[in-house]
This record gives C-alpha cells, structure tokens and sequence, in this order.
C-alpha cells in the first residue's frame, strides 16, 4: 500500500551563512496506512520541525512531503490549509482547544472551517467523541473536564471527519502514567482500525514503545531505527 | 528469583501437588521464568529438610506423590519474605556498563554507534513487551505486574543510555581521566606527595 506520509530529502535550515542552523538534514521518513511510527531525540533534535513540516504548517527548505501523493512543498497556501483541514490531525501537548467552545464545538471546528454544515459537523463531531469514548462529555467546556478528558477532545478534533494522518507531538507530556497509556492505547487503536497513518513525537521510551517502528534524530539527522517488530507468534515464543 | 518463598505461597492456602505448583507459578508470572518440574521437586525435598513443608497424609496421586502442605515454621519464613524489602543487588557485573566502560577506554571504538546499538535493541524489546501488554487488556493482574517490571527496566536502561550520550557529547574532546578517589595510586613519588 502506498505511503499516507513520504518524506523525501527533507532539509529545514534557518537563516543563512555562517548563523545557518539546520534543523532538519536530508531525512527521508515514510508511513504506511495503519501505521504508527515514534520519532525519539534530545531537546533541539528536529523532532517538531519534522512533525510541523510533516504537517504543512512549516515549509521545507529543501526536499518533498507527500501526504496523500500531494506534494505540500509546491502546492499553494489556500491548498495546504484545505489539505490540513482535511486529511491531517494533529494533537499537542498542551491540547490546544479553545475554552469557549464545548468539547463537540471543538471537534466540529475544522469541519465547519471548511465548509460542512453546522448539523452535519456535529454529528461527525459526536461520532469522534464516541470513539474516543468521551460522548457524555460532548456539551462540556474545557475547563470543566480532567487532563485526560481533554486529550481526548483534542484527539476527537484530530480524527474527525476522514482524516487520514495523524501528528501527535508529546500528547502524554501533561498527563499521568495511566491516562498518558490510555492516549497511546487509543492513538494505536485508530492506526489499527481505521488505517490511519500516525507519527508520535515523544521523549519517552515508554510509549514510544507503542509504535511499529521508532525514529531516533540527532542534529537533524536520523541516526538509527528500532523495529519493525517480527510476527507477533514468533514473539510469544521468544518471550519464554 | 526465590523459588522456595514462591513456593510456599502457593502452599499457604492448601496443599498441592508439584505439577501443580508448577501450573500455579507459571500462571502467576506470565510464564516469564519457566519452571521445570525437576526444579520444583528438587525445591519441595529442601523445603521439606528443612521443616517448611510436609508430605500430607492423604491423598496420594496415582504415581505414588503426595500433595505437600506447609508448616507453622513454612508460614513463619513466607511471613518474613513478604515483610522484608527485596535489596537491590549490586550487580557486579553489568556487562553493558562494563562494556560501554571498555568501549570509552578503547582506542577505535565508536561509543555513540556502540549506545545507539544497543538504545534499538532494548527499544525493540520494549515494543515486544508493549505488545504483549496491549494484546492483553483483560490479562490476569499479576502478570501484568511481572510485565510492567519488566517494561520499567527495560525503560530504565533506554533514560540511561540517553544520558549516557549526553554525557558523552558534553566530555568529547576531553582527555579520558578516571575520577579521583577510583585513580588507581600513583607510581611516581612526586605524584604521590601531590
């Protein structure tokens, strides 16, 4: 199956001359439908550059970035911020949701941003939030709902609609050990099921460990990879 | 890995035979330290030598065993086990850390290739681990513990070797010096007077 997300000799430098800081050097990454792939590195690696230039909301200086086979270096402004709407979700660490909204008014945002009906985007809305398993909650406002609650809206946000990648940058990082695996339990959950392709950014081994394959970037560079994993039934066996 | 003390809390109930205490501590660990029966039964003989355990009277099994329960004294050692902290063994010979030591003192020898190597071999046995745990949402609670443990260490060694290469990065180009109280004493008079 051909890649949700390829990324093709991608370089991001700053400035120029002698002050040049290359936060990206030629990385090329690519992820599958279904899978989840954890980029790991110390602070000032490149791992959000990689996830914001993945993403379209930062711009290559060199290189490609398909997703969905559109080039997002070459399309136009008004094309990536429809692609964006559209195809790709990101989640942080910090959630990002806008308290005056209720959680199904956060979720339905995008869709109404890009032109769904107010009734129909909550409807999506609704059905996001019953996947992530928080429907209850759907007239709710941020404030009023617990650190893992509201990772959840903001994941709801990130897959409504038919989203097809999925950009997670340390989403655990204000969360407890629990709800933090109950995120990552739920991220590999749309992988497996729903053929999304995801890409964790995350400074925890933990639950990097969730992914199929994980990155390691030193410098901007990609500098090895752990998995991908055998066949589970390989694995039980080993494991005794 | 106690054996005995595992045992005899499988005892402290009722009593049972070895192939059923084998069964039991399996079953509670994951099977993630396989037991042989031989081990089991070589365990009961020094249990019951020592007054832990005893051959029940009835009933005895088809091959001729019987079931072993435990004693007052059996009872009293479990108690001490479970009110006693395990220690955290010095490990003398921790082969990675030796090996990252040699690797540092060796001339040649990438150190970072050597941490990054080994940083994806533990990371892919934590993926493995995480699987596990992930194909197995309504798993018996005690084999879960036994899972976490095991994905904490492997967690441990992954923040260690983190750190291991930023220290690296922050002392490269500095000359390799042991700290001072491990200096092995100097030869040189002078040196020594220092």
């Amino acid at each position: 199956m051909s890649a949700i997300l390829d990324i093709r000799g991608l370089t991001r430098t700053h400035g120029a001359g002698e002050q040049a800081v290359h936060a990206l050097r030629d990385v090329s990454l690519a992820v599958a439908p279904g899978e989840l792939v954890a980029v790991m590195g110390p602070s000032g690696s490149g791992k959000s550059t990689l996830l914001t230039c993945a993403g379209g909301l930062d711009q290559p200086t060199s290189g490609e970035i398909l997703v969905d086979g559109n080039d997002i270096a070459t399309l136009g402004r008004s094309a990536v911020a429809a692609l964006r709407r559209r195809r790709i979700g990101y989640v942080f660490q910090d959630f990002n949701l806008i308290p005056a909204l209720t959680a199904a008014e956060n979720v339905a945002l995008p869709l109404e941003l890009d032109g769904t009906r107010t009734r129909a985007a909550r409807k999506y809305a609704e059905a996001a939030l019953q996947e992530v398993g928080i429907d209850e909650l759907a007239d709710r406002f941020p404030e009023d709902m617990s650190g893992g609650q509201r990772q959840r809206v903001a994941i709801a946000r990130a897959i409504v609609g038919e989203r097809r990648l999925l950009l997670a940058d340390e989403p655990t990082g204000a969360l407890d050990s629990e709800t933090g695996e109950a995120v990552l339990r739920l991220l590999r959950d749309r992988c497996d099921q729903h053929g999304i392709a995801g890409v964790l950014v995350t400074h925890d081994a933990r639950h990097a460990a969730w992914a199929d394959r994980v990155l390691y970037l030193r410098d901007g560079v990609l500098v090895g990879q752990a998995g991908p994993l055998p066949a589970a039934d390989s694995l039980l066996q080993e494991s005794r | 890995m106690s054996i005995k003390h595992g045992l005899l809390a499988l005892l402290r109930e009722e009593p049972k035979y070895g192939y059923q205490l084998r069964g039991e501590f399996e079953e509670a660990t994951g099977a993630i330290w396989p037991l042989n029966i031989g081990q089991v039964y070589t365990t009961l003989t020094r249990l019951e030598r020592d007054g832990l355990v005893r051959a029940a009277a009835e009933p005895v099994a088809d091959d001729g065993r019987s079931r072993y329960e435990i004693t007052d004294a059996g009872r009293a050692e479990l108690a001490v086990w479970f009110e006693t902290p395990v220690t955290r063994e010095s490990r003398p010979r921790d082969e990675l850390a030796i090996k990252l030591a040699l690797a540092l003192a060796a001339p040649g020898v990438d150190v970072s290739a050597v941490v990054q190597r080994q940083r994806a071999a533990t990371m892919q046995s934590l993926q493995e681990l995480t699987r596990l745990k992930r194909g197995d949402r309504e798993g018996e609670i005690s084999w879960l513990l036994v899972l976490e443990s095991m994905i904490f260490a492997a967690e441990a060694e992954i923040r260690w070797l983190d750190h291991c290469e930023a220290m690296l990065l922050r002392h490269r180009g500095r000359p390799a010096k042991p700290p001072e109280q491990y200096a092995e004493p100097a030869a040189d008079p002078a040196e020594a007077n220092r």
